[in-house]
């Protein structure tokens, strides 16, 4: 494995360093060290490296990253993961607001606790959240899957247009046109992928899903006379 | 912008270092508040039957002996007064009211910045790292602090205009985010006796904490009314005698995160101010949730949670 200290390298350095590296004759395996809470660590990566921040990360930590497989292990600041591409971003620890915010694919996965607006206009991202998330996630949230594993705050899902989410606890209260609905074998079939793809021991009988009612997105002919 | 910190050592055995593990805390959030910097520092409480007054000047040549001389004469009172460049920290044994009387008829040039039992407040415009340096604060010792770096929108760049801002005995406030009612709020309080000396608003969540406290609401009711009657966006750190407290807003539109060890607690606007504390990789970290007010040292914060379990969230350890 190879190893980039962040504190006596700098941050452009290091992202320089991975955003350039070719996987097949620079190395596959990659250590950051030192990471000291900086920002934008570990951004735009598009090869299939597999880079691991070794400890806690500042804000965008992984920002729009393709192909690669990314671990913080630690805490992850504001926007973590935000405009991913594909690949797959894991926090062992708890992350802040906006995780995986308008990511359009990959994989999150937030093994603690997540802050608001997780899953912010999500575009096709998956997110599996080990613990709880806070207010307002998955607001306008159009596509992909989002799986919390413990609690929602309030708004879940608020303004929510194709995103399919799946909770195990409670749900403090569901946003503008987001409602429960019917849990099929084929839902669970995909959460049980999700679950295992994320590495999570989880029974899959205690989600409930949660999507759009399509009653505010969709334009109401009934209504023209409204406006 | 601006950047708000606090730490709070748990561990007896640090508190010689408190001034040398805040530095680089404060220091690091000079990008999001280079125009001025501030502390309040809790430290060498006074004896009983005395007070602690944190004063400033516009010049750090003036004449603080003097001053204190002819307080000790008007009142009958013995003083102590340490000068630390613009300012200075006043001990005396006068009644509190009489010296805050008798500094607003014969100082008119000097400015109350604190008083309480130990606090001491030093704030000025200019980089963190050198209003730290002009206060020498590297090597101050105790067992908490609070700081604000400020980058400012709604007011000057003034000393006046500076965090912390005390709200009543011990006790200052450091905010990040900006009030939208606050002209309407001013007023209010102007109407109810309550004086500024700034158009600043973050002076005027302090002075509606000041206004609540006087009326014997306990700092926990007080945070939790100026939920509804505060409109805007914040993150305030509370400092109090024995420690601080945190609250956000209802939609926690200002970034905050919350470290904890076993030797220390400690608050930030972000967490690379506080991964410079000793064993912060190790720490527990986590955004507090909007609208909850979160305490450490509390014990004499009535009716305040404390490391509140249903506040804590799950996840990393």
């Amino acid at each position: 494995m190879k190893q980039l200290d962040l504190k006596a390298e700098g941050l452009r350095k290091i992202n320089s360093t991975l955003q350039n590296a070719v996987p097949d004759s620079d190395g596959k395996e990659w250590a950051v060290t030192n990471p000291m809470g900086q920002h934008a660590i570990a951004c735009g990566l598009n090869t299939e490296l597999s880079v691991t921040i070794e400890g806690n990360a500042g804000f965008y930590c992984a920002g729009m990253n393709q192909k690669a497989d990314v671990t913080i292990k630690g805490h992850a600041g504001v926007g973590v993961a935000e405009n991913m591409m594909s690949g797959m971003v894991r926090v062992t620890g708890n992350a802040s607001q906006s995780a995986g915010a308008t990511g359009h694919g990959g994989l999150l996965v937030i093994e603690g606790d997540a802050s608001s607006r997780c899953g912010i206009s999500m575009k096709g991202i998956d997110i599996v959240v080990g613990g709880s998330v806070g207010h307002m996630s998955g607001f306008m949230a159009q596509v992909g899957h989002m799986v919390i594993c413990g609690d929602a705050g309030e708004a879940l899902g608020d303004s929510i247009y194709e995103a399919i989410l799946y909770v195990a606890g409670d749900v403090e209260s569901l946003g503008a046109d987001c409602i429960e609905k019917e849990m099929t074998e084929e839902h669970q079939k995909t959460l049980t992928e999700l679950l295992a793809r994320a590495g999570m021991d989880q029974d899959v009988k205690r989600f409930r899903r949660y999507g759009s009612a399509r009653k505010l997105y969709n334009f109401n002919v009934d209504h023209a006379g409204e406006y | 912008m601006c950047g708000i910190v606090g730490l709070y050592l748990k561990n007896e055995a640090l508190y010689p270092q408190l001034g040398a593990l805040f530095k680089p805390m404060l220091i690091e959030m000079t990008s999001r508040g280079p125009d001025s910097a501030g502390v309040a520092i809790y430290r060498n409480p006074v004896a009983e039957g005395q007070i602690k007054f944190s004063l400033a000047h516009d010049s750090s040549e003036h004449d603080w002996n003097a001053l204190a001389d002819s307080l000790a004469q008007a009142l009958s009172c013995s003083t102590t007064i340490t000068h630390r460049d613009t300012h200075a920290i006043l001990v005396t044994d006068g009644e509190e009211k009489a010296v805050q009387n008798w500094l607003a008829q014969n100082a008119t040039d000097v400015r109350v910045v604190g008083r309480g039992n130990s606090v001491e407040i030093f704030k000025e415009t200019g980089l963190p790292e050198d209003v730290y340096a002009r206060f020498d604060l590297e090597n101050a010792q105790g067992r908490h602090m609070i700081g604000h770096t400020r980058m400012a929108t709604e007011s000057a760049v003034t000393t006046a205009g500076s965090h912390p801002f005390a709200t009543g005995a011990d006790l200052c406030l450091v905010h990040n985010g900006s009030l939208s009612n606050h002209n309407r709020l001013r007023e209010e309080l102007k109407r109810k006796g309550v004086s500024f000396s700034t158009e600043n608003d973050s002076e005027v969540a302090a002075a509606y904490l000041t206004w609540k406290l006087q009326q014997g609401v306990s700092l926990k009711d007080a945070l939790e009314q100026a939920l509804d009657d505060l409109d805007g966006f914040y993150t305030f750190c509370i400092g109090t005698s024995n420690g601080f407290a945190v609250l956000r807003d209802p939609i926690a539109c200002k970034h905050a995160v919350l470290a904890e060890t076993d030797d220390w607690v400690a608050m930030a606007t972000e967490y690379r101010a506080i991964a410079t504390l000793p064993g912060a990789e190790k720490a527990r970290i986590w955004e507090p949730r909007p609208a909850t007010v979160y305490a450490w040292g509390a014990e004499t914060l009535e009716g305040l949670s404390v490391n509140d379990a249903e506040h804590m969230t799950a996840g990393a350890a």
